[in-house]
């Protein structure tokens, strides 16, 4: 048990247990003045890991089937307290993400309502997998697309890779090195694992006690701490603790300032003279399994993460940001019916967020199959109109200049059959 | 007792070894019992592969060393570049003794001879709280422990004791009898010179008999004095063997001694060894012993039917360890289903090394993780060695620094390997439902690996 935290300790927490976040880069090379336009166009990929449920990302309030699917985890429609944020007819953004709201109003963001990867099979580890290796199957390679991709761009050794954190993510390993960069503090530590433990030790009287003080312990000495007493100053949001400090695990998924100081961070490192054009950025805590929430909750605090992550991005790059493409990915969707415990669990098609000053002006990139019964995927999840690889091949073609032939056989490997999608860079 | 094999081979591995290898709990299941009896064997634990250095050469290696830097201060700077190298070098042979120490642990088929060595390592603990014991601990553990470990406790305790590493750590070494021909001459003008009780007093209470014994202060002095003489050679005087153990029969205290009741006639070296033959023989021992054992390998609070057991063992085998193993192994109350046993940062790190096949990596990185987490190098707090209490290691920072290293840990070693297979082969019946479920529903890899190393589960044996 752990004794309720005042306001305080709560913001306290959001430093202590970190940002979330891991950070790659690759990029910096040398570009023949000849190709001044292509050096200065930037990537970045989002992997938003747990599999996130794009029915919330962007959900299609105008589909008949959406509110009696979703009962009490439904946004309300466009204009009412809480309401979506109004894309077009059918489709909005979840109202914590006013910021990409704001972009796409001007064009520069966009959904892909119904985008899978080839894998079927409902597991983080093997979807991740095969998002990340660009294979069409589990274990298909070792290396990442990503990775691959920056051998397709151009020649061996001339391009340097960074990361953050301590390992480098599957999307980026492979043959081109990466360096790193840490955000420091730990912050680069799984925000969701003091919350998962403290589950695992509620009957355990010993680890139980002890992990509650010791939490609360790191806390206080944050308060201290010049971070934390900017972010009360800012008045971080805090929400959701749930009465009498059932659980950690709510406040653990705050800290919008420090994701908005990423995004400008990165920012930062991407419009150095030499700075790097290819980014990873990797954020978890989207396995939403329970209380998931509608516009307050669990996932509304994750993708308000998100939001100002991308604010902050966006706005760092500043000129930059008409070169730039980010995609936000996740390894699969949820199902379309909200489950027993105001959650919903591991589905199969969900949304990617494309943004960027490069994008084409248009609307949502694929079909949307709806959430008519009979078009849902094994009656659960929302159907797969559009591969993954398809929607990443158009933006290393249009954007990167990879060429089709490395696409379909080195970046993507055996995926001819996978055209890049038209009309998005 | 029968118990179910399942449970019983992933007792084994876990609480009786140092946490279960790929594959270990499989090789028990067939007969867990005759899994960890095989490893008794009569030579003794294995050895790490080490730095083959002795402890005359590592004693000789300080000595030098103190001499150079005693050169460099009259020479008025002590702080010379050889001076600090030769420092250096010596802290390194200590981190490579320690890490040879934590590849054999995390390497081993025979784990279970390896936590039975650690314990009598811990038992005779020499803490690395000088220089000269930090440079000696490995070695004496080599050279004192290993090769005892399951023969007579007698012998055991004769090595200890007689060990450069034991006479310098507990100050026997410069002990000199009050009526010795060496503190007669000397006449006792201003000279240090004189009885030290460290050693004989912690023989007594922590190595052999127990504080409950009923022994006195005169006991202890007494003891004292027969142990007058025990001493190291000096590498200066050609007749000494330099850095080994040496009888100095000029400071031996004359005379017969009476201790716990018992007389000793004078017979220089003898003498002492006389006295810790008794000591080992001695009921007090056999069920201080027991104890120690059965809270190591089974409970804080050890049943006392176990320890009747160890104590009947080890008295009707004349002290003899490998018979006091195999009882332990065959007691049925060793096995409990419950685990109850908190690992300490050592054993925690080992067992996840094990679990996950990985190596133990860079005593610069493991130094100062054992550190924070409560288990300096070589360095347990007093000659008493580390404590059992799960409190104790369960201190709330404590936990907060194991899962941060299982974070990072966790994101290094787990690669594109299926978190759930390594949790069954790691915990094998052991593994309960919500641990096992919290692994499968993990965003990642890393933060499965990190939720089964950080489990109720995993941090018990």
């Amino acid at each position: 048990m752990i004794p309720p935290l005042p306001a305080t300790r709560r913001a306290a927490l959001i430093g202590a247990l970190g940002l979330g976040f891991t950070v790659e880069f690759m990029g910096s090379r040398a570009w023949p003045a000849s190709d001044a336009g292509q050096a200065r166009k930037k990537l970045v990929v989002v992997v938003c890991r747990g599999g996130l449920d794009g029915l919330s990302l962007s959900p299609p309030v105008g589909d008949p089937s959406y509110a009696s699917l979703r009962g009490p985890i439904a946004l309300a429609p466009f204009g009412e307290a809480g309401g979506a944020l109004k894309l077009d007819g059918t489709f909005g953004l979840h109202p914590s993400l006013a910021a990409t709201h704001a972009l796409a109003l001007k064009g520069e963001a966009r959904i892909a309502p119904a985008v899978a990867t080839p894998d079927r099979e409902r597991s983080h580890f093997e979807a991740q997998d095969v998002l990340e290796s660009g294979a069409a199957v589990v274990y298909g390679t070792s290396s990442g697309w990503l990775n691959r991709s920056l051998e397709a761009m151009g020649p061996p050794g001339k391009v340097r890779a960074i990361s953050i954190g301590p390992t480098a993510p599957l999307i980026l390993r492979g043959k081109i090195e990466a360096a790193s960069w840490s955000p420091g503090g730990g912050g680069d530590h799984d925000h969701r694992l003091p919350g998962i433990l403290q589950d695992l030790y509620a009957k355990d009287a010993l680890l139980g006690p002890a992990l509650a003080d010791g939490l609360t312990t790191q806390a206080m000495a944050r308060i201290a701490t010049a971070d934390v007493a900017a972010e009360n100053a800012r008045g971080a949001p805090d929400s959701q603790m749930a009465a009498g400090g059932e659980t950690l695990k709510p406040v653990l998924r705050q800290g919008l300032p420090q994701a908005r100081k990423l995004g400008e961070t990165l920012a930062g490192f991407m419009t150095q003279p030499d700075g790097q054009q290819v980014a990873a950025v990797s954020l978890d805590g989207f396995d939403t399994h329970a209380n998931q929430g509608a516009a307050q909750g669990q996932l509304a605090v994750r993708l308000a993460y998100l939001d100002a992550f991308l604010d902050g991005l966006s706005s760092g790059l500043g000129p930059s940001w008409r070169d730039t493409v980010v995609v936000v990915a996740t390894e699969f969707g949820r199902t379309a019916r909200v489950n027993g415990t105001g959650g919903t669990d591991h589905g199969t098609a969900s949304t990617a967020l494309l943004l960027g000053g490069a994008l084409k002006k248009g609307g949502i990139v694929g079909d949307w199959p709806t959430l008519a019964q009979a078009r849902l995927f094994e009656n659960r999840d929302t159907a797969p109109t559009l591969d993954m690889r398809g929607l990443f091949k158009s933006v290393l073609r249009g954007h990167m200049g990879v060429e089709r032939a490395a696409l379909d056989a080195t970046v993507f490997p055996g995926s001819g059959a996978v055209a890049p999608v038209s009309g998005v860079v | 007792m029968t118990i179910d094999r399942d449970l019983g081979a992933a007792i084994a591995a876990t609480r009786f070894g140092l946490g279960a290898k790929a594959g270990e709990i499989d090789a028990a299941r067939r007969d867990p019992r005759g899994y960890l009896i095989g490893q008794i064997r009569p030579e003794g634990a294995d050895q790490p592969e080490a730095n083959a250095a002795t402890s005359v050469q590592r004693f000789g290696d300080v000595r030098a060393y103190q001499a150079e830097r005693k050169a460099a201060k009259q020479a008025g700077d002590p702080k010379t570049d050889p001076v600090r190298q030769a420092a250096q070098l010596l802290r390194r042979d200590t981190g490579a003794d320690f890490m040879a120490r934590l590849q054999l642990a995390a390497a081993t088929d025979a784990a279970f001879r390896e936590r039975w060595t650690l314990f009598w390592a811990n038992h005779f603990t020499v803490s690395a709280n000088k220089l000269v014991t930090a440079t000696l601990v490995g070695p004496f553990e080599v050279e004192a422990i290993r090769p005892h470990v399951f023969g007579r406790f007698e012998d055991l305790l004769v090595a200890s004791s007689s060990h450069p590493a034991m006479l310098l750590y507990l100050d026997q070494a410069q002990s000199i009898g009050p009526d010795s021909f060496v503190a007669q001459r000397s006449g006792g003008a201003g000279r240090k010179a004189g009885l030290n009780e460290n050693l004989a007093r912690e023989i007594m209470e922590l190595h052999t008999v127990g504080v409950g014994a009923g022994y006195s202060q005169a006991d202890v002095t007494e003891f004292a004095r027969a142990m007058t003489g025990w001493s190291i050679g000096r590498f200066e005087k050609a007749a000494e063997p330099g850095g080994q153990f040496m009888f100095r029969p000029y400071a031996h205290e004359p005379g017969a001694r009476t201790i716990m009741g018992r007389r000793y006639a004078d017979g220089g070296e003898a003498q002492a060894r006389s006295v810790m033959k008794d000591l080992a023989a001695s009921p007090h021992t056999a069920h201080h012993l027991a104890v120690k054992i059965a809270r190591h390998f089974v409970a804080d609070e050890p049943p006392p039917a176990l320890v009747a057991r160890l104590e009947r063992s080890y008295q009707e085998s004349g002290g003899r360890l490998d018979a006091v193993a195999r009882t332990l192994v065959e007691a049925p109350e060793a096995w409990a289903p419950t685990a109850t046993k908190f690992k300490t940062p050592y054993e925690f790190l080992v067992s996840s090394w094990r679990a996950t096949g990985a190596a133990p990596g860079d005593i610069t990185v493991i130094a100062p993780t054992l550190n924070a987490m409560g288990q300096k190098v070589f360095s347990a707090p007093s000659p008493k060695g580390w404590p059992e209490e799960a409190q104790i290691w369960c201190a709330p920072d404590a936990v907060i620094k194991r899962m941060s290293w299982s974070e990072t840990f966790a994101a290094q070693a787990i690669g594109d390997r299926d978190p759930s297979a390594l949790a069954s082969a790691a915990l094998g019946a052991r593994l309960t439902a919500p641990v096992a479920t919290a692994v499968a529903r993990a965003e990642t890899r890393p933060e499965a690996l990190a939720i089964l190393l950080m489990s109720p589960e995993f941090q018990r044996r």
